[in-house]
């Protein structure tokens, strides 16, 4: 297993003909991931990469029986892209996309209360690097290579700091089982938590690693239902010390507004959760590390 | 985004709020003009930068005559403006808002903000209004009221009304209350903005319902769609690097220390601000080129930083992943050939092909510092800034 795809995952591309979703479908097909076909409005039934376009996702889960999907449409049309997929009985969605705006992210969540709990899509991100299993599939838009096969499950807010994570692994012979981007939009689909949640039922994951940073209560909420739900070890780093408040850090979701939201406050709080910290970035890789041996 | 007060206010007026008549002027004599316009005997005179506590700093003047109205304005214009919430360096006054006087019989607090736990909008009241927030929560925070909006729905108006009774309105004026605060929210909700602040919200001796102050934030991310508001943007309120940054698709924030970073990824980008602090300097900057950096976003940023006079050493840290660090490492030498650097330079390239970058850097001639490591990055510029 992995969580949330694997080799068997069918996967379509929404905005499959434009030239983002062109490149990353090529790379996603390199790497081993099974890549049905694309959804672009108004070229259906037409070829692309040699796999069949279609107008609808609904049509293209039906005629492929497709379970994931990743977007690559404009920010302004992304929230209707996830909701078609949502309706068309998409599993996994992966919102590549940076630059939704927040209404919008909220507007999707309630779109989806309208399906039970078996029936809902995992939604992940936007403004994110995307879910890789390493050596099954790839969902996203990472370089594949960097990361080793494993038992370490990752989530991560930042692409480039989750690599860094996963290289700081590699170099220590530390593998992956799946590696989450949840993005850095103040509103998510899917937060830390539930991506722990998925990685405590996962037979392959033996710790998770969480990258944080600063801004949001969902660090925090993530060490307590470690700390109340979960046998397996959670290792984290929160990145931001140095940030200053009130100022949005890159990521429109890391800014500090209230309490608990700082990195110093982040590491006291996990902490008393029982996680153990990365006290810096650069030891990410060792801290992962020391926990394994200790188990 | 930020927008003035006099605009906040215009938005308002538009929802059913009602607020004091008032104009915005350029010049003394405008000013004079526009207070004989309101008429009356007594004026307020705001100085209009993106700032609260404008009133403790100098910004807000009552004035009791025409003259007094273009003296106060003559006195704002040009001046430079510091409050708690604006740094050091402080706010230009541009433009000044010319009010008519209100007799306030009792001073309330409503914020609108996100919640994020809830992902839903959080209405926050208070009797105490004319103090900030967090000096509310502090000092008086059992006269703090929350009430969460199921943004699907929208606010109710037995919510509007819950809100009004327990600020300890006056019946007769609980649904002119409830409008005021419908209003807010709808506001808040149509125009997708980040925040709504009014502080005070005042009741009057003549018992109307007027927003006296207000604040508003926008979400940059739907500006596309808000054509009205984004023509609201005042560039002279913003910091002039931070400005030049995000005109040309890079994430920059100014900051205090000395070491200028260029680096890809926002997380990445902390990440290495919290390694200089911990090999003992301080980051001058945060600077995002993107997670997919280009050679032409290198050469913006190694602009961006050349113009920061703070700045005693570069440190450049990409983490290529779906572009490639020979791609980046051409950058580098490009931008080196363009801008002269005249301060030490500290480069770490990593992932794809990070040996056919570093060589490219080496052959290129050009005078840096190689790291190999986040924490070897981090030392190597922090000793450079000693040198």
């Amino acid at each position: 297993m992995s969580v949330l795809i694997d080799k068997s995952s069918k996967i379509l591309i929404q905005g499959f003909t434009g030239k983002m979703g062109t490149f990353h479908a090529e790379e996603m097909i390199k790497y081993g991931s099974n890549v049905v076909g694309g959804v672009t409005p108004g070229k259906g039934g037409s070829k692309h990469l040699n796999l069949p376009v279609f107008n609808t996702v609904k049509e293209a889960v039906e005629t492929t029986g497709a379970s994931a999907s990743i977007l690559f449409v404009p920010p302004a049309f992304a929230a209707d892209s996830a909701m078609e997929a949502a309706d068309a009985g998409i599993k996994t969605c992966v919102a590549i996309v940076d630059g939704i705006p927040s209404h919008d992210m909220i507007r999707i969540k309630r779109y989806m209360r309208r399906y039970s709990r078996v029936q809902k899509m995992t939604l992940i991100g936007p403004n994110c690097a995307g879910v890789i299993s390493p050596g099954k599939a790839m969902l996203g838009i990472m370089p594949g290579h960097i990361y080793k096969e494993g038992k370490v499950g990752i989530i991560g807010r930042s692409g480039t700091l989750g690599y860094e994570a996963a290289q700081q692994m590699k170099n220590l012979g530390i593998g992956v089982s799946t590696s989450v981007g949840i993005g850095g939009d103040p509103i998510n689909g899917s937060s830390f938590k539930d991506i722990l949640e998925k990685f405590e039922e996962d037979k392959e994951t033996d710790a998770v690693l969480m990258i944080g940073e600063i801004g949001g209560p969902q660090e925090v909420a993530a060490g307590k239902f470690a700390k109340e739900n979960m046998k397996k070890p959670v290792i984290a780093y929160i990145a931001g010390l140095t940030a200053p408040k009130g100022r949005v850090m890159g990521h429109a979701g890391a800014i500090v507004s209230a309490y608990g939201e700082s990195a110093v406050e982040k590491v006291e709080l996990l902490q008393e959760c029982g996680v153990t910290i990365s006290k810096n970035p650069s030891v990410m890789g060792e801290t992962v590390k020391s926990v394994l041996e200790k188990k | 985004m930020d927008i003035h007060e006099y605009q906040a206010k215009k938005i308002l007026a538009g929802f059913g709020v009602t607020v004091p008549r008032g104009g915005i002027v350029y010049s003394p004599e405008n000013a004079e003009n526009k207070a004989r316009e309101l008429g009356g005997s007594k004026w307020v005179v705001k100085a209009q930068i993106h700032s609260g506590a404008r009133g403790k700093a100098g910004g807000i003047i009552v004035c009791n005559s025409e003259l007094e109205v273009a003296q106060a304005t003559d006195k704002l214009l040009g001046k430079k403006l510091v409050t708690n919430q604006t740094g050091p360096e402080g706010k230009i006054v541009n433009r000044v808002y010319i009010e008519e006087a209100t007799d306030i019989k009792k001073e309330l607090y409503l914020g609108l903000v996100f919640d994020r736990s809830s992902e839903s909008i959080m209405v926050v009241a208070s009797t105490e209004g004319g103090m900030s927030v967090e000096e509310i929560s502090k000092q008086k925070p059992e006269t703090i009221i929350r009430s969460k909006i199921e943004v699907a729905v929208g606010m109710q108006q037995f919510q509007a009304r819950e809100i009004a009774f327990g600020l300890g309105i006056e019946p007769k004026l609980i649904s002119r209350m409830a409008e005021a605060i419908t209003g807010c929210y709808r506001a808040f909700s149509e125009l997708d903005a980040t925040m709504v602040e009014v502080n005070p919200l005042v009741i009057s001796n003549q018992e109307q319902i007027l927003a006296l102050d207000c604040k508003m934030s926008f979400d940059n991310n739907a500006l596309f769609r808000r054509n009205q508001i984004s023509e609201l943007r005042d560039k002279s309120q913003e910091n002039a690097s931070e400005v030049y940054a995000s005109d040309r698709g890079l994430n920059y924030v100014s900051l205090d220390g000395n070491i200028g970073n260029i680096i890809n990824g926002a997380g990445l980008a902390m990440a290495s601000m919290d390694m200089i602090k911990l090999a003992g300097g301080e980051p001058a900057n945060f600077l995002d080129v993107g997670g997919g950096a280009t050679p032409e976003k290198i050469v913006k940023a190694f602009k961006l930083i050349s113009m920061d006079k703070k700045v005693k050493v570069i440190l450049v840290n990409i983490f290529a992943g779906i572009n490639r660090c020979d791609w980046i490492a051409e950058g580098i030498v490009q931008a080196l050939q363009k801008i002269e650097i005249k301060v030490p330079l500290v480069i770490r390239l990593a992932g794809t092909n990070v040996e056919k970058g570093n060589q490219i850097l080496k052959e290129s001639k050009i005078n840096y510092i190689e790291a190999n490591t986040l924490e070897d990055a981090a030392n190597k510029a922090v000793k450079a800034l000693g040198k």
